[in-house]
């Protein structure tokens, strides 16, 4: 049994003029969790997290925050909230414990408890000694530090996070999806992000994945994995020919495909026959094919029916990482 | 292949465990604490700006410098015998002087929004009077002591100023630095882009200063009418008239009386401030930038 909810969102829309951005959503976050807004630009999570940042108000529906309506008390809640936002909020005019000091001020901090809790979190982010150097002068992945050192300094009991590994390197991911746990196992910290990077959602306790505002699939990564199945297979047919191999496999080999643009997802229990059957029965048709165990890309394609990325030559696509894990096989 | 999570061997910077010594709690907020803050960032923003120190008080010296040099020999203010330019224009400049900085401080409204650092203003829990009382009381305070070097190399020049009138004058120049700091906020808020406040200053507030009696005064009764209608012209004859307590017989004549310009300059001041307040509470365009 999940821990009593921190977060409730209730039957919320909301409309940028004309444009719908959030659509009748429901959600739950469970007090001491990781969970994940996952979704492709102009999904909404965006919106969403500026709704529970109190940054923008509500139209319909009702957020709650630790029993506090973000509606009516946006103050309080704003006592208990953490935000590192996606573009950079540090004053990079001001050295690094300036910032550290102002974020204080804000907050109510200030003397030996905000020094002592301000020089804590420099240490443990790996910015102490930077403590007297000005902002402009520090690394786009130290920047993205001191943002959550803003965001953790009052020590709030909800940390959001707007995309929060931009710029940072594998390194870096991993040295903050750290700190993370540490916040969740050790002081019970919620954490909620948001993400367009199907690999960083995974590390995610729970991951909510977002399609025009509505959201598609939620749960743990690994359950959502497993309801597409055990393994995937993904076909590239050659030139004009997806409808028609589509067709033959599904009727010939008795299993479930779909058709996203130009490639051919194939459900089956038995991949590995399954595979080999396809090579034999339609080998000429087919020129590329790939074999791995199922990513969130999966499960969004099951439940929207487009990819997660629709062009799929942007540059830092999770699209080729996320496939990283998959064994290749190109035909001729 | 592209690096995952999954494969990254070591960090690179170690991350060390969070302290326990620390306990996690709320927060209690304090306006006046979070206004303080707000202001000192003006001033530390603006001492390692040194273009900003350097536009900021040489403009203004430059303009009454070389004004008064061409001015002097041909301008008597009306209904004195010897006030000449360069002293008529001396508390015009310092008038302008505030009006620069309060402009200067304004603008870092509309670069805090997008910049980004606005947002994390906007989302700590502070009322927003204490984000407009941080930020005027900021451009206050600059706009002050820049006056105060300007006054100081007035004294030296031999500016007639009393003493009782110098005390006087820049605890009301410190009014008319709130109000003008306001009337800047205001016009920022809801601006997107610098160029556009640069456009509103040389349209709105650069004219407004002209014709406040800070360059000249009313000489003929339509622009007598205009300058009436000119909240900035009740600040300026206001500050002539405590900067000369004592010596009333160099305020030029047609400058408005004492009490209706202390009256029309504490009004513009309040409202400027509630306003600002106001204005503050609306959310806008940039707040939900991405």
């Amino acid at each position: 049994m999940r821990p009593s909810p921190a977060i409730v969102i209730s039957n919320i829309s909301f409309a940028y003029s004309a444009r719908q951005a959030l659509a009748n959503l429901s959600l739950d976050v469970a007090s001491g969790e990781i969970f994940a807004l996952l979704g492709p630009n102009g999904s909404g999570k965006s919106t969403l997290f500026r709704l529970l940042a109190t940054l923008i108000p509500l139209q319909q529906g009702e957020i709650d925050i630790l029993s506090i309506s973000v509606r009516t008390h946006a103050v309080e809640v704003r006592k208990r909230l953490g935000v590192v936002f996606q573009s950079p909020s540090v004053d990079a005019k001001l050295r690094v414990w300036e910032n550290i000091r102002h974020q204080g001020w804000l907050y109510g901090l200030s003397g030996r408890e905000l020094t002592t809790r301000g020089q804590e979190l420099l240490a443990q982010l790996g910015l102490a000694d930077r403590a007297h150097d000005s902002v402009e002068t520090l690394s786009g992945g130290l920047r993205r530090r001191l943002e959550l050192a803003k965001g953790m300094l009052h020590c709030p009991s909800i940390l959001l996070m707007d995309e929060p590994s931009t710029g940072l390197d594998p390194a870096a991911r991993y040295d903050f999806w750290t700190y993370l746990r540490q916040l969740r196992d050790e002081h019970g910290v919620t954490v909620l992000l948001t993400t367009h990077l199907l690999e960083e959602a995974d590390h995610a306790d729970r991951v909510a994945i977002l399609s025009e505002g509505q959201i598609v699939a939620c749960g743990a990564p690994e359950e959502l994995r497993k309801e597409v199945g055990q393994e995937s297979i993904v076909v590239h047919p050659i030139p004009d020919h997806a409808k028609q191999l589509a067709a033959g496999i599904a009727q010939r080999l008795n299993v479930q495909t779909r058709t996203i643009e130009d490639e051919i997802h194939v459900t089956a229990d038995d991949a590995t026959a399954t595979i080999a059957s396809l090579l034999e029965q339609f080998g000429p048709m087919v020129s590329e094919l790939r074999l791995g165990k199922p990513t969130l890309e999966d499960v969004f394609v099951a439940r929207t029916g487009h990819r997660f990325w629709n062009r799929p030559a942007d540059g830092d696509s999770l699209d080729a990482k996320g496939r990283a894990n998959r064994k290749g096989v190109r035909n001729g | 292949m592209a690096s995952t999570l999954h494969d990254t061997p070591e960090r690179n910077i170690p991350v060390q465990r969070i302290s326990t010594t620390t306990p996690m709690s709320g927060v209690t907020s304090h306006p006046g604490l979070a206004a303080w803050s707000l202001g000192y960032r003006e001033w530390l923003r603006f001492v390692r700006q040194r273009n900003r120190v350097i536009g900021a008080i040489g403009q203004p010296v430059i303009f009454w410098v070389f004004l008064s040099a061409g001015l002097q020999e041909s301008f008597t203010a009306a209904g004195t015998s010897d006030v000449q330019f360069l002293e008529y224009f001396f508390p015009g400049t310092m008038m302008l002087i505030v009006l620069f900085t309060a402009i200067f401080t304004t603008i870092s409204v509309i670069e805090d929004r997008r910049e980004g650092f606005m947002q994390s203003v906007l989302v700590a829990p502070i009322p927003r009077f204490s984000l407009v009382a941080g930020k005027l009381a900021g451009g206050a305070s600059l706009a002050m002591a820049q006056a105060v070097v300007f006054l100081a190399l007035g004294l030296i020049w031999g500016m007639p100023f009393p003493a009782l009138g110098l005390l006087a004058g820049m605890a009301f120049l410190l009014i008319c630095a709130v109000a003008l700091t306001g009337l800047g906020f205001i016009l920022a808020w809801r601006m997107d882009s610098v160029q556009g406040f640069h456009a509103v200053m040389s349209v709105f507030l650069i004219p407004m200063w002209l014709l406040s009696g800070a360059f000249f005064p009313a000489s003929n009764p339509w622009l007598a009418w205009v300058m009436a209608v000119n909240p900035m012209t009740y600040l300026m004859a206001g500050f002539r008239w405590l900067l000369y307590l004592g010596s009333e017989e160099r305020i030029a004549a047609g400058t408005p009386g004492l009490a209706v310009s202390l009256l029309v300059s504490f009004a513009f001041c309040a409202v400027m401030f509630w306003a600002s307040c106001r204005i503050a509470q609306a959310r806008v365009r940039g707040d939900v930038r991405s």
